[in-house]
């Protein structure tokens, strides 16, 4: 059984998308044994109005989840009043985190602001997801070029938020993974490999971050959801290795 | 190469399509085409069931291309033709390597992208294609990165029937293969890794999680390019 810590809900503004109808996705990860999937919403991505965007994504969980799909809402501290967002997600939708996207929100990582998100988040114990991209920069929409997330400055922050939990999502082809693993020492930091390249591309980050910080993330339904399949299979993971990636990482993280 | 196979063998890949050397050389010098052929030679002598190789050329040095040629394809053991970034592949240069290709029915594989923050001066798109093939109809050629932007490079090439695409070398978004067969049918459609830059799993992942037919899926993941490498492998005496 998996975890998959990466979906989506909702429409690509650019392309039409097989699973992007919410009882085709859930049908798609329950095909391929998929017991829970943290999932997102595309909406949160591009909207102002993240608070009904948030809303429809969990009734949308509720509705089709059939148990395996838990909310992530999003929150964009650079909308006004972006605190009753979080307070949201948190209280009334009782998502165990929020996902968010500086690079389409327009913040870096070593903004006031988005220090004092992970802040708040860290003081209601929520799992801080951060999406590095959506898609390859060279491939965007010419009226929507958005560069990838610079994470350097991210451990800076986790010093001062100990008990933050976060997963990096999309770490990006081009973003040297040797960069990560001082990364994972700052902090409780997971990474997910939806966009981590070359051959055995899954152990090449556990040499890096170790396992327990893997976890499962397809960016389904973006991604074709067996590309990150495979890449299990490919990196020759032992029994042990393969279960904790697949399951046990983001259990122990969703536990904590 | 010994690494290659051990990722090969765990997912399935029966042989491979070698291009290149052990260090990517975008506008190589005579010495360099000829280091860079010679590394490939050795890999597919070393493992002639797993690899076949694509002579690298570079239209800058034309006349040692056309002797590069000679040496790996026409007398030596590689089938085809890799052309990458040097310059692009409108160019009028283009044409004796074409012609040359065309002459052992030696297909050219041509690196294409769309990149939307701008290609290198040398670096073709899809359209730089389609130009070539018109002159040259009866040559075949394959887009090697689907242009990368592929909703773009599929619909360049859609038109022009001696090109395929090979859907290598970039993310694995949803609905590319499905677009490629649709627009190009099933049969200008070819696997490719970029291996092992990219993941061998994430490319896979295009056909296998692709909605098209069983039938589709076994041409794209090895059928088509059989039928495009036969004349020149019958030619050299060897099973495709």
């Amino acid at each position: 059984m998996i975890i998959d810590v990466n979906v989506n809900l909702s429409r690509w503004p650019f392309r039409r998308l097989t699973g992007d109808e919410p009882a085709a996705l859930v049908t798609k990860l329950r095909k391929m044994n998929v017991r829970q999937a943290w999932a997102g919403t595309f909406d949160g991505v591009f909207h102002k109005d993240v608070a009904s965007a948030n809303a429809r994504l969990a009734d949308d969980c509720r509705s089709y989840g059939q148990g395996i799909l838990t909310p992530l809402g999003s929150v964009n501290p650079k909308l006004p009043n972006w605190q009753e967002d979080l307070r949201r997600c948190h209280e009334e939708h009782k998502m165990p985190g929020v996902r968010l996207h500086p690079n389409y929100h327009g913040y870096k990582l070593d903004d006031p602001t988005f220090r004092e998100l992970v802040k708040l988040s860290a003081a209601r114990k929520l799992i801080v997801q951060i999406s590095l991209c959506m898609e390859d920069e060279r491939t965007q929409h010419p009226l929507m070029r958005v560069g990838p997330v610079d994470c350097s400055p991210l451990a800076e922050t986790l010093a001062a938020e100990p008990s933050l939990r976060v997963v990096i999502l999309n770490a990006y082809p081009s973003l040297q993974i040797e960069k990560l693993g001082p990364l994972s020492s700052a902090g409780q930091v997971y990474f997910d490999f939806a966009m981590v390249e070359r051959a055995g591309s899954v152990a090449r980050l556990a040499e890096q971050v170790s396992f327990p910080r893997v976890l499962f993330g397809s960016n389904y339904p973006l991604f074709y959801f067996e590309s990150s399949l495979l890449k299990v299979e490919e990196s020759g993971l032992t029994d042990a290795q393969t279960k904790a990636v697949f399951e046990e990482n983001a259990q122990r993280l969703l536990a904590r | 190469m010994t690494y290659l196979i051990r990722f090969m063998d765990r997912m399935k890949i029966e042989r491979v399509m070698l291009s290149l050397g052990h260090t990517l050389v975008e506008n190589p010098s005579t010495q360099q085409l000829r280091e860079q052929n010679d590394q490939v030679i050795r890999a597919i002598q070393r493992w002639p069931d797993r690899a076949l190789g694509f002579a690298y050329l570079n239209p800058n040095h034309l006349a040692f291309s056309l002797q590069e040629f000679d040496r790996c394809v026409r007398d030596g053991p590689m089938v085809a033709v890799k052309l990458w970034v040097a310059k692009r592949c409108s160019a009028p240069e283009l044409d004796a390597i074409v012609e040359r290709a065309e002459a052992m029915k030696a297909v050219i594989l041509q690196h294409c992208w769309f990149k939307v923050n701008g290609n290198l001066p040398g670096e073709s798109t899809s359209l730089d294609l389609v130009k070539l093939a018109l002159r040259h109809p009866k040559a075949m050629f394959i887009d090697a990165h689907t242009g990368g932007d592929w909703e773009l490079g599929i619909r360049a090439i859609q038109p022009v029937r001696n090109i395929a695409t090979c859907v290598a070398g970039f993310d694995p978004t949803s609905g590319v293969v499905e677009m490629a067969v649709r627009e190009l049918g099933a049969s200008r459609v070819i696997f490719g890794s970029d291996g092992a830059g990219r993941s061998f799993a994430s490319q896979l992942a295009k056909v296998i999680g692709a909605e098209i037919p069983d039938s589709a899926r076994n041409m794209i993941f090895g059928e088509n390019l059989r039928q495009m490498l036969m004349p020149i492998l019958r030619a050299k005496g060897r099973q495709a």
